[in-house]
């Protein structure tokens, strides 16, 4: 390896912007009037000058490859004059100002697999992580249960007949990194890690192990002679933070490892200020390669919203104006006291009110 | 130097994975029809590779991916290093390395950087790509730790830069901003790669407590997420009044009704601020928080106002440790149209981190960290005046020390000592 290096390193950060920029999107920047909506996947917007820029919004696989991108590339270079962009939940986006140019970008994204939708008040594609592809510490897949979650969802992805937008996550930790909302499928460990002492002396640094634990029920032990770790079965709350420490705190197990759903959560400011989202459904099972209940479940509870919800009414604020308690009613999913928070500063999410509704 | 190039024309035989299998039908896009086209066409035994493992992981509900430590010259972060736990059953994937990619601000590219790009990506690497990763990376997928400088080297020729990991700044993201968006408030992509570039040391080598994340959405509507998902979330606001074109306003009652207009927009307004007089259209603006609503449902009649700049919200993070929080108002308004004012910005938030990584504990986010030693001391620190745009409401905890007077007390009690 004493190849010498010829080549100094440019530490720039971010890519430059500007020759990645539509020369339309260029001339109007920061100069824009309004947008419409002609399609659901078609945005309109006219700039003050009176441009007009038409965007093709377009599912993709988000774990793509090199013939996926280039195949992206050559419908940019004829429709889109070699420009494309990509949205924060893995759509892809193609702008040009000639409106004759959109019938047939629809046609060859959806010849070429790319389904056209995700505006409006549609169901647009979820925002996910790596699971079993390539993480080091998922409890389930990810792309498969988002492309299962989507191919069930199809209808309203392409459709804007939902009451308000709807985002969807789904995350393979208990750290989240799918994120906050609308309705979001998050891995829920039943179980205390069962911890690997014939190794965790020579791959984990205790101390830090020790202190990652939100609730210190971690503590030093010896274990056949040799020095390991110990977890107060009672005051863990199966989080998972000790495994990304230290693998030889095994939090994930094919059977105990679930499947819980949330929803209500919101990042937009729009009406109502953000909000956390809320666990609704716990305990489904870990079952590749299509997690049917998860599916069926999310179909019954869109269902409920599309059929409930008013107009401009985010999910969480559509179960704001009914309650919780219809929201169990309308969805046919059981409450049980495992919802009732029990962590820090549970008492705010207590009704301290006489109202009921009945 | 290349990488598993094809050794004839024969299509690459895949092995049988019958589970991941399953995911090729129905119409939304399938990772695994994209992953076997790849393989097949280029020779790949890596993607084959993952492919079996990943076949594996279905069939057992487990992942096999461990961590270890592979980067480029100079640089302490940006490649995610994975080795399979089980390299005895697949050797083909024994080596899995991400790179995490800056992208341009707001996903922008060109079809001929994107070329380039998968070029370099298929000479090197595995030819799968992750577009985006969370935080906002192109992640290319699958490269053996020796490749991995003459990969980057290339690329960092053509602009592209290596993305965080660990305890560094990481990868921002910018919503489309003024590239496209009526609503943007601020540039979002140029100051995303303006304070980008500022933090690209602390970006590539790990010396902070956690994580910190910048996210830039041009407006409340919070496209970005940044109130949920970031350190630092920097949002487009106006201070002065939404602008109202009642030509506009009287076109819409005309198409779409007033009832429309009464169900939708007056009685969806937080604060109720809007009234109606007749065909016009009344808002209060002192009630008005910007909360966007009127704006999304009325974009021909109403626009924000003119005085534009940004909140700036902190400690926001995912669910690790303390389970989720959201970022709060550290500074309700200010400026972000000159160079002095990226530069006050930036000032603002160097002291910030500065702060954090003197107090900050291994692992805590600077959420987590403010809320250990209180909001107080963290304002002072940074140099902040309390204000109460901060708060959602003053405290309902009775228990409290005013600290100013007790100081004037101790000194009139030590006054009090020294006359006797």
């Amino acid at each position: 390896m004493a190849t010498e290096r010829t080549w100094k390193t440019v530490e720039n950060g971010p890519h430059e912007l500007d020759e990645f920029l539509h020369p339309v999107s260029l001339k109007n920047y920061g100069q824009w009037k309004y947008h419409e909506r002609p399609r659901p996947g078609v945005l309109k917007h006219v700039a003050k000058s009176g441009d007009v820029l038409y965007t093709v919004r377009a599912a993709t696989h988000r774990q793509v490859t090199v013939d996926i991108v280039r195949r992206l590339c050559d419908l940019a270079d004829r429709f889109a004059d070699g420009h494309l962009r990509w949205t924060v939940r893995n759509n892809v986006e193609f702008m040009t100002p000639n409106g004759d140019n959109v019938a047939p970008l629809i046609a060859a994204l959806e010849a070429a697999g790319h389904p056209v939708g995700g505006t409006g008040p549609s169901v647009s594609a979820i925002a996910h992580t790596q699971g079993w592809l390539h993480c080091d510490i998922p409890a389930v897949d990810a792309s498969g249960v988002a492309k299962s979650i989507m191919d069930a969802l199809f209808h309203d992805f392409a459709h804007e007949e939902m009451p308000n937008r709807v985002r969807l996550t789904t995350s393979c930790c208990e750290i989240n990194c799918g994120g906050q909302a609308d309705i979001a499928v998050v891995v829920q460990h039943t179980r205390p890690p069962r911890i690997n002492h014939e190794i965790l002396a020579n791959v984990c640094e205790m101390p830090s192990t020790v202190a990652r634990c939100p609730v210190a029920a971690i503590r030093p032990t010896t274990v056949n002679g040799k020095p390991s770790l110990m977890v107060v079965e009672e005051k863990c709350i199966y989080c998972g933070a000790c495994f990304g420490a230290c693998p030889a705190m095994e939090i994930n197990h094919p059977e105990h490892s679930k499947l819980a759903i949330w929803v209500g959560g919101k990042n937009s400011n729009a009406r109502t200020k953000p909000a956390n989202m809320k666990l609704v459904a716990h305990g489904l099972p870990n079952n590749p390669p299509r997690w049917p209940e998860v599916s069926e479940l999310l179909k019954r509870i869109l269902a409920a919203y599309k059929a409930g919800g008013r107009d401009w009414e985010r999910l969480g604020e559509w179960i704001d104006r009914i309650g919780w308690k219809r929201f169990f009613e309308e969805t046919g999913l059981p409450f049980d006291k495992f919802m009732i928070d029990n962590y820090r500063h549970a008492r705010v999410s207590f009704n301290q009110s006489a109202h009921i509704r009945f | 130097m290349s990488e598993q190039q094809p050794k004839n024309n024969e299509k690459l035989q895949l092995n049988p994975t019958p589970m991941i299998d399953e995911l090729e039908s129905g119409p939304w896009p399938s990772f695994i029809k994209g992953f076997k086209e790849t393989a097949q066409r280029t020779g790949k035994t890596m993607v084959r590779g993952v492919l079996d493992q990943l076949n594996y992981s279905y069939e057992t509900r487990m992942g096999y991916w461990k961590g270890g430590v592979v980067g480029v010259h100079g640089y302490g972060a940006g490649i995610i290093s994975r080795y399979s736990m089980i390299g005895d059953k697949f050797p083909e994937a024994i080596e899995f390395h991400t790179m995490r990619i800056q992208p341009a601000p707001g996903l922008h590219y060109s079809s001929k950087a994107l070329r380039e790009i998968c070029d370099i990506w298929e000479k090197y690497g595995s030819g799968l790509i992750s577009m985006h990763g969370q935080t906002g990376n192109l992640q290319l997928q699958g490269i053996k730790a020796e490749n991995v400088q003459a990969c980057f080297d290339e690329l960092n020729q053509l602009g592209w830069d290596l993305g965080g990991a660990g305890a560094t700044v990481r990868t921002g993201l910018s919503c489309v901003g003024p590239a496209r968006c009526e609503q943007a408030c601020y540039d979002t992509l140029h100051v995303h790669g303006k304070v980008l570039s500022y933090y690209a040391d602390l970006t590539h080598r790990p010396q902070l407590p956690y994580k910190a994340k910048f996210k830039f959405s041009g407006c409340p509507n919070d496209c970005t997420n940044s109130i949920q998902r970031s350190d630092y979330s920097v949002i487009g606001t106006w201070r002065d009044d939404i602008k109202i074109d009642q030509a506009e306003v009287e076109r819409f009652i005309d198409a779409k009704g007033v009832d429309y207009l009464v169900n939708n927009v007056i009685t969806r307004c937080p604060t109720k601020a809007i009234t109606l007089k007749g065909k016009e259209m009344v808002i209060d603006n002192r009630d008005c928080v910007r909360c966007m609503h009127c704006l999304n449902v009325m974009p021909k009649a109403l626009s924000p106002g003119d005085d534009r700049g940004i909140t700036l919200l902190v400690g926001g993070k995912g669910h690790l440790k303390v389970g989720n929080m959201l970022g709060s108002v550290m500074v309700p308004f200010m400026k972000m149209e000159t160079d002095d004012d990226l530069d006050a910005f930036i000032e603002l938030v160097d002291r910030m981190i500065d702060y954090w990584s003197e107090n900050g504990l291994d692992h805590e986010r600077i959420g987590e960290c403010i809320e250990r030693v209180g909001i107080q001391q963290f304002l002072e620190a940074v140099g902040l005046e309390a204000t109460v745009e901060m708060i959602a409401h003053p405290r309902d905890n009775p228990f409290f020390k005013a600290g100013d007077y007790q100081a004037d007390d101790e000194e009139e009690d030590e006054e009090e000592r020294d006359a006797v």
